[in-house]
């Protein structure tokens, strides 16, 4: 216990003080991208890690997050910071007639509805020109020439995510995300109301993607629906960051985003868009050799290490 | 009106009546058994009661009130827990983390919960097993665990389905006598079971039932003499011979 809140302590302060050390704009840009694709995947772990209903839409609350931020700016001439309210409860709104209807069933419905809403929006906001400014997109004014407010920025949404999911895995809510997950049919004669809690799952999860889509328009200060509601890019993105890093587990995601975004900063110059395809292999041995994702299976790594320690160490004497 | 009450239950998959106009009541602090042959319906009528399945006909009542609306988290909520015949462990949450996720019902308490569950355990003696993750425990530990589960959320009413089947006799023994001691708490019991030791050892009252349709009722004395039961487990042929 104290162990971990030692651990914890320091994660914490190098996380405040990394981007003093490191002065370069590219690489607190890539810090802030972490930031977001972590807050990202704690939201879609929440949801399809701790609770079992995978999405493969959740481009769809990150966009309508975004865009929750952009059109306030666009349309009404106002900061897009406000969005950092309005783009999280547009996703929530979003969230809930879908929850609603695909909840009560069983099996995939859920799902292949969220990956259906995620192209629907896509779609819509492309179309929808006098709204949206359609593929056009919509660029909004940078806020501060420095990085740094962003990363804090940033990281106070990450921490606040990772906390939000941390406090409701460690009660009633959590062991019954749990619980549903692991079997529909006991849960419900446990006196679950497993419909009730799946949506107390995802709502969380719909208003921190949202929360990340609009503090991403913020800080990119441009975005267009292809690249916000992106199937490949946003909505499958997250859920292989998220298995990378560790299904179900509260810093898997994180530990998944760090990995993603570096390797994909490292090879995108030299293999352009092959890099996914490196990303990929690396998912694909993860899956087969640590199927609970990197954080899932971290007792067993420390274990393999120390056997090595110790057989060195006999070898030694 | 009876404490609990079946009246009158149809249960139909398409053409096939699996439960067929099934009545009974059970009086508070008995244990009611139900017995039949393989597929003679026992545990769709504790389907039915828990409304896993919708019942076709019949109502079903619970103090009083009508339960057989109801969804099935409802009717845990008004103190009717059951067990699965074909265990339902909640495979990658510790066995305490299985009672716990019951226990929540009383309390969202996290501390409490645990403590309840932990009580739990050790009645049930599940105790040193209380970090093993579920998908670990041997089917004995699991139906143990089905039935711990279904106390941590403190019912009035437990459904037994077939708690003893696959046991060896010693493992039978040990769930008799925790039966005998659910019992003893004031627990009012309906039970299916294959296992004739167990269901004619503990049960007040039997019901025995055949394609759906109620053949016997009695005390296991009567029943096991009834000549409707033993044609129906035995075969024409040996109740005439007898």
């Amino acid at each position: 216990m104290l162990k971990k809140f030692w651990f914890l302590s320091i994660i914490i302060v190098i996380a405040i003080i990394l981007p003093l050390i490191v002065q370069s704009s590219y690489y607190r840009h890539i810090f802030i991208l972490i930031l977001i694709w972590g807050a990202l995947g704690v939201a879609w772990n929440l949801l399809g890690g701790y609770t079992g209903q995978v999405s493969f839409g959740h481009a769809a609350f990150f966009g309508v997050g975004a865009y929750g931020a952009g059109l306030l700016a666009f349309h009404l001439h106002i900061s897009p910071w406000w969005g950092m309210i309005v783009g999280p409860v547009a996703a929530v709104i979003v969230s809930i007639p879908i929850g609603l209807i695909c909840f009560r069933l069983r099996g995939p419905y859920f799902a292949l509805a969220m990956l259906a809403v995620g192209e629907i929006c896509r779609l819509v906001f492309t179309q929808w020109v006098s709204l949206t400014n359609g593929a056009m997109g919509i660029l909004t004014l940078t806020t501060f020439s420095s990085k740094l407010p962003y990363y804090y920025i940033g990281l106070a949404i990450l921490s606040f995510s990772v906390y939000t999911v941390y406090r409701l895995m460690n009660s009633r809510a959590g062991y019954y995300f749990v619980s549903i997950r692991e079997d529909q049919d006991a849960a419900e004669s446990l006196g679950i109301p497993t419909t009730k809690y799946k949506m107390y799952s995802l709502i969380p999860s719909a208003f921190f993607s949202g929360l990340a889509g609009a503090f991403y328009m913020n800080y990119m200060n441009y975005i267009e629906p292809s690249v916000v509601f992106s199937l490949p890019d946003v909505s499958i993105m997250i859920i292989l960051v998220v298995i990378l890093g560790g299904v179900a587990t509260l810093w898997g995601p994180v530990v998944g985003a760090i990995i993603f975004v570096v390797l994909s900063e490292l090879l995108r110059s030299s293999l352009g868009p092959a890099h996914l395809l490196v990303f990929g292999v690396i998912v694909c041995l993860v899956i087969m050799y640590m199927p609970n994702g990197i954080m899932g299976e971290v007792d067993r790594i420390k274990k393999l290490l120390q056997r090595k320690g110790a057989r060195i160490g006999s070898e030694i004497t | 009106m009876s404490y609990f009450e079946v009246k009158n239950l149809v249960k139909r998959f398409g053409g096939l009546v699996a439960v067929n106009n099934i009545s009974f009541s059970v009086e508070k602090g008995e244990i009611f058994g139900l017995i039949g042959p393989n597929g003679s319906g026992k545990t769709t009528i504790f389907n039915c009661i828990n409304r896993y399945y919708s019942p076709t006909g019949g109502k079903i009542y619970f103090k009083g009130k009508r339960i057989d609306k109801l969804p099935t988290y409802e009717i845990c909520r008004l103190g009717i827990g059951r067990t699965f015949q074909v265990v339902k462990p909640l495979r990658r949450m510790t066995a305490l983390e299985n009672v716990m996720s019951g226990a929540f019902l009383k309390t969202s308490d996290v501390a409490k919960a645990r403590d309840r569950a932990l009580e739990v355990l050790d009645f049930c003696g599940l105790f040193r097993y209380r970090h093993f993750p579920a998908k670990g425990l041997t089917i004995a530990d699991k139906k143990r665990l089905e039935i711990a589960r279904a106390l941590a959320t403190e019912p009035e009413l437990l459904l037994l389905d077939e708690v003893a089947a696959g046991l060896n006799p010693r493992e039978t023994e040990a769930a008799m006598e925790i039966i005998q001691k659910i019992r003893s708490s004031g627990v009012t019991i309906l039970i299916v079971e294959h296992v004739m030791k167990v269901i004619m050892g503990i049960s007040d009252r039997i019901m025995a039932i055949n394609f759906g349709k109620e053949i016997a009722r009695g005390t296991p004395q009567e029943i096991v003499n009834n000549e409707e039961v033993i044609k129906a487990y035995l075969g024409e042929s040996y109740a005439q011979g007898k």
